[in-house]
């Protein structure tokens, strides 16, 4: 059994967002950190190889430096990675992106009992259609938002955290999950991890690579074959950050209060 | 010193562990009750920390000198008390262990220390032997098949909660001084073991110390630790590792003081304008910072060198600990002053970083230890 977890590297939001005059975005140029949703999807992977000693594989699409978030992800505990990455797939919408993943992971070859993991949705995007569209592409099923997952024999229970309740489904492998935050605290990595990720193998899919898939339509990757058109991207004014004080009301009032006053807005 | 990368990767995971789970309303209960926090203790255990580095073959994650030092910085930078939780299992704790255990009491204890499922304590200082470690009363006398042990220490950190002790007694009085020392692991659970009240301290609440008292207590001999009489030693090339451990918890405090003045001195406005646009502040901040670069390279570098073997590891170790150690209290009182009145209130993190820095020239050896192994390394 092996399992599969699609992440991205995203603009760290506490850092500025680079445009570039087409409307994308300059990602080498940012500072980066793991999509929060896909280290929740990680952390299910990883839950499962604890459980089922399955085999994970940390798979993206992204420029060459996104191979330092494979690491860190394999210092955490998955056992090797794929970097697809080409000039031809830059610009991708959330269409292409999916098609080249979709073919890098049949190429990799998704087996009956395999399952993949994706975050809900990027913070830089917030689509949540990457995921939904990989697994139409492999024709196999899905479950976006999992909020709780269990796992006996290949039949998967998943319970899906929706705006205004929750759902509980049973899927079959292979099958594609979307997981929210919710699901699962991330663990850490751990000192030996770091030391020997960089021992554990990346393989590196570049357009050669998948350009025999039968998923692949040159003429659909890359930003010229994306169907998307940015019309405009723009960095929004900065809002002021809201901070919510956990607590009785007396405990929040009184931290309001230290609060206020070291700000010396009163005292 | 420019980090390969996987020492950066490991700096981001120390700071992103620290900065998540070492909450400010656990920091702030720990400095009023004091006590044990065993789910931090714990939470460490589970990502390796308690055994950065311990070698594998022992349970340990197998990282080197500066792995471990970089731990214990950032640990520090969020809070130095926590930084101790995983800082004595790695360096006092295991130290002696590692130098002169036998196969045998490596394999025993080591594994438990790194995993967290025991704790272990140092216990060198007693009433009246301190920086005068030769000056140890508690006596060891042979009686068949163990030892008895007899005396009492003091100050000893981590007491409280430990399991075992590393405890030095006199196996030899017919030889003065330093000489006739030797250790012993001793079950804290034995016989005739008893411990002291936690003492009230100015600083580091959170991790408690007591005496021990060791009264009529049989160790089997098979818990003497490294060679008989020769445990003053020992001790010394024990404490190296934990000097520059030290080193590292006063260099995060430091690094903590040093963005808690900048951040307060941005906001803080006095005569019309932020105070650090007054040059009486600015300048301060300078030296805080320049003093802080100063220690990180002397620390770093003395920690490549001690895991390269290097012949003046021991002094330079000595040197980093008793120059940062010193450092951290004018950068923290520095730190105190830009706050004005605002520092020595409790609602301000520097005035717990204030009083946490005492310690650090005072424990695992005054900084006139210090003074006295560097020039005497200089002297001889």
């Amino acid at each position: 059994m092996r399992v599969f977890v699609c992440v991205k590297q995203v603009p760290d939001t506490s850092g500025k967002v680079a445009v570039r005059e087409d409307g994308t975005l300059d990602r080498a140029s940012m500072q980066t950190i793991i999509n929060p949703d896909d280290l929740s999807a990680m952390e299910a992977a990883l839950t499962l190889k604890d459980a089922c000693g399955c085999r994970v594989t940390a798979v993206t699409m992204g420029p060459k430096p996104a191979e330092a978030m494979l690491r860190d992800l394999i210092a955490m505990g998955a056992d090797d990675g794929v970097l697809i990455s080409g000039r031809e797939f830059g610009g991708s919408d959330t269409f292409a992106t999916s098609q080249i993943i979709a073919a890098a992971l049949q190429l990799l070859g998704v087996g009956d009992e395999d399952i993949i993991f994706c975050g809900r949705q990027a913070i830089d995007g917030d689509t949540a259609q990457v995921g939904p569209q990989i697994a139409e592409k492999l024709d196999i099923p899905q479950v976006t938002y999992a909020g709780q997952i269990e796992k006996e024999g290949n039949t998967l229970t998943v319970r899906r955290l929706l705006e205004d309740g929750y759902m509980t489904v049973q899927v079959q492998t292979p099958c594609l999950i979307t997981c929210v935050k919710e699901l699962n605290k991330p663990r850490y990595m751990t000192v030996s991890g770091i030391l020997d990720c960089f021992d554990k193998p990346v393989t590196v899919l570049d357009y050669n690579a998948l350009k025999d898939q039968p998923l692949i339509d040159a003429s659909t990757i890359g930003l010229k074959g994306s169907p998307t058109n940015i019309f405009r991207s723009f960095t929004p004014p900065q809002k002021g950050s809201g901070q919510m004080l956990a607590g009785t009301a007396e405990e929040a009032v009184g931290e309001l209060v230290r609060q206020l006053t070291e700000k010396h807005l009163i005292g | 010193m420019i980090l390969e990368e996987k020492y950066r990767m490991m700096q981001r995971n120390f700071r992103n562990f620290a900065e998540t789970e070492f909450t400010k309303e656990l920091q702030e209960k720990l400095d009023r009750e004091g006590g044990f926090d065993w789910d931090m203790h714990y939470k460490m255990a589970k990502y390796g920390f308690l055994g950065c580095k311990l070698p594998r073959q022992y349970g340990g994650q197998g990282g080197d000198t500066l792995s471990y030092v970089l731990m214990v910085e950032e640990f520090s930078r969020i809070c130095p008390v926590l930084a101790i939780y995983a800082n004595t299992p790695n360096s006092l704790g295991s130290g002696s262990l590692l130098i002169y255990g036998t196969e045998e009491q490596k394999k025993k204890y080591i594994p438990q220390l790194a995993s967290g499922e025991k704790k272990i304590c140092f216990a060198l200082t007693e009433p009246g032997a301190g920086s005068d470690a030769g000056g140890v009363l508690t006596r060891a006398v042979e009686d068949g098949d163990a030892y008895i042990l007899d005396g009492r220490k003091c100050f000893i950190s981590g007491a409280p909660v430990s399991d075992y002790a590393v405890v030095y007694a006199r196996t030899n009085p017919e030889l003065k001084g330093s000489k006739g020392i030797s250790m012993f692991i001793v079950d804290l659970k034995l016989p005739g073991v008893s411990l002291g009240t936690p003492e009230m301290k100015m600083g580091i609440n959170g991790y408690p110390t007591s005496d021990i008292v060791l009264e009529h207590v049989r160790v089997p001999k098979s818990e003497l630790l490294g060679p008989l009489d020769k445990g003053f030693a020992a001790a010394m090339k024990t404490l190296d590792g934990g000097r520059l451990g030290v080193a590292a918890q006063a260099l995060g405090l430091a690094q903590a003081c040093l963005e808690e003045a900048v951040s307060y001195s941005k906001e803080r406005r006095q005569f019309g304008k932020p105070i650090c646009r007054h040059q009486a502040v600015s300048f301060m901040i300078a030296d805080m910072a320049t003093e802080i670069a100063a220690a990180r390279e002397l620390i770093y570098n003395t920690a490549l060198e001690k895991d390269a073997g290097a012949k003046d590891a021991p002094m330079k170790c000595s040197m980093c600990k008793y120059y940062a150690s010193e450092m951290a209290n004018r950068v923290a009182a520095k730190a105190v002053q830009i706050h004005g009145g605002y520092g020595y209130m409790k609602d301000y993190r520097v005035e717990r970083l204030y009083r946490d820095a005492r310690i650090l020239t005072l424990y695992e050896g005054t900084s006139q230890v210090q003074q006295m192994v560097i020039s005497g390394n200089l002297l001889r």
